[in-house]
């Protein structure tokens, strides 16, 4: 054993600052501001990424002082445009569930966020005078005691369910109304074998918390592979299929956007909302692709674990190299955090960009092809999965 | 216990002041010059008829039926599958069980059309 666990069993003496509640309301408030960055970006890259599939030039009318920037500033104007815009009521609307719509479905987007590991954790040590040594950790995940990790994800996630339907109820209008029924069948059609495709990969990394997911798949030689990292896509690769294509339908995205599907509901559920009530929703709608990502990254692709750079050793490789340079192990936990954050960020910047490349590659799905698709095709294969992964345990120990 | 859902509380009042906030900010913001035009429900510019909140088709109901059904079946499944190493052949078999029941009651809920959108 190497890394963190060394590390943690020589000490005399370890405090974790986690359990803070001010340190926890500091992270929060620096998360929602990483979000709040990736949103625009994520915007940008949705419309440039669109153009470049279609052929098209894109957003690029914006110029500061005459310098070209890819539209890169066509997020920002969005967003002043947003605040600035009138946000008034239609006359046929329930004034209070119409207010709150907008919010019930973009809080729990936000709070998901709370038991997400972003990074490893940032360590710290002091010697005392009689060579005692207290080490001091600070994970990178607002919620990291939290045991029941993924459950939490799901029950919180599932919740804005309600701000759909309700934001489309209370508009008033015929569209919305509708969007929001279809929008609701289909996601509680598809948190079936949302869940169901994760009950075989429970099974293999036997915890809920995320923590200990990311923490089981490090290392590499899988199957006798000695390169082959330990990730969960190639434990379960069938989970997987069915993870993917459950959290397309979970966010409503192209090809199961049939809730906002603009040639028939003209916008879905939030067809009669403007200002910055619409931004709410929009970004509840990247905050959950974040969330899915961000999830497929932790529960099939190692977390923040570098494929090739941890070999053998669990957690913390890249420790043991920087302290190699006599560096404090602060900094070198710094440092080994910033590496893990890029990498994770690359992993979940991958599969968002897969959410706009689909989106602008296949034409979408009929309502009903959808039901079926969710409950005769993808609830069966769910549970043939979790059979096979039985078998397979229960005869060979996997 | 409770202790570790207070980052969660943290986290819920940051995410509550940000949609409250930016709600707040764009009305103080934004202008406000309503008319009866502008407020009219948006029907692809036809008058609205009739009231919205009316009946609407029953696949709906069953589909959040069979989703409270199923739903439950696979939150039995979670516990079973964390602790599916120590439950054994034993465990295996009570869960195929119990899955072959609900089993049964797809292929019902399928053979009678329920499943169907026409």
């Amino acid at each position: 054993m190497h890394g963190i666990f060394t590390l943690l069993a020589t000490s005399t003496h370890v405090e974790s600052l986690d359990g803070d509640w001010l340190w926890a309301l500091i992270k929060a408030i620096a998360f929602v501001g990483i979000f709040l960055t990736i949103v625009p970006v994520m915007t940008w890259v949705e419309r440039r990424g669109s153009a470049f599939i279609q052929d098209r030039v894109g957003p690029n009318r914006i110029t500061v002082f005459g310098i070209k920037n890819a539209g890169l500033l066509f997020p920002m104007a969005d967003g002043l445009k947003f605040l600035f815009k009138e946000d008034f009521l239609p006359e046929k609307a329930e004034k209070i569930l119409y207010t709150l719509a907008p919010m019930m479905i973009m809080i729990p987007a936000f709070i998901v966020y709370a038991v997400v590991p972003f990074s490893s954790p940032i360590m710290h040590e002091s010697v005392a005078d009689d060579g005692a040594i207290t080490r001091y950790i600070f994970s990178i995940q607002i919620a990291p005691n939290l045991g029941v990790g993924l459950l939490f994800v799901f029950a919180i996630a599932s919740l804005g369910t309600y701000g759909i339907i309700v934001g489309g109820w209370s508009g008033g209008s015929k569209y919305s109304f509708l969007g929001s029924m279809r929008a609701c069948a289909q996601m509680i059609s598809y948190e079936i074998p949302l869940t169901l495709s994760v009950i075989g990969i429970l099974m293999v990394y036997q915890t809920l918390s995320l923590q200990g997911m990311v923490a089981h798949q490090t290392g590499g030689g899988l199957l006798g592979i000695s390169w082959l990292p330990h990730w969960g896509i190639f434990v379960q690769p069938l989970g997987f299929i069915l993870f993917l294509v459950c959290a397309f339908a979970e966010t409503n995205r192209a090809p199961f956007d049939v809730v906002e599907s603009d040639s028939e509901l003209v916008a879905g559920f939030h067809t009669d909302y403007s200002g910055f009530k619409f931004a709410l929703f929009f970004m509840a709608e990247y905050a959950s692709m974040v969330t899915m990502s961000a999830l497929i990254v932790i529960l099939f692709f190692g977390g923040w674990h570098i494929p090739i750079i941890t070999p053998e050793n669990p957690g913390s490789y890249l420790i043991d190299w920087f302290r190699g340079f006599d560096m404090s192990l602060l900094w070198a936990s710094i440092l080994t955090t910033v590496i893990h954050f890029a990498v994770f960020m690359a992993k979940t910047g991958f599969f968002l960009w897969l959410f706009i490349w689909v989106r602008w590659t296949l034409p979408r799905f009929r309502y009903d092809q959808l039901q079926a698709l969710g409950w005769k095709v993808l609830l069966p294969l769910g549970l043939v999965n979790v059979a096979i992964t039985a078998l397979l345990l229960l005869f060979y120990g996997m | 216990m409770t202790g570790q859902y207070i980052p969660i509380l943290c986290a819920a009042v940051v995410s509550v002041g940000l949609a409250a906030g930016m709600l707040l900010l764009s009305r103080i913001l934004g202008p406000r010059n309503l008319t009866k035009r502008k407020t009219s429900t948006y029907e692809c510019g036809v008058e609205p008829t009739g009231s919205t909140r009316e009946r609407f088709p029953i696949k709906f109901y069953i589909i959040a039926m069979l989703f409270i059904l199923f739903d439950i079946e696979i939150i039995f499944m979670i516990p079973w599958a964390i602790e599916f190493r120590q439950l054994g052949f034993l465990g295996f078999i009570e869960m195929a069980v119990f899955i072959g029941v609900l089993v049964v009651g797809l292929v019902y809920v399928w053979k009678k059309g329920a499943l169907e959108w026409d």
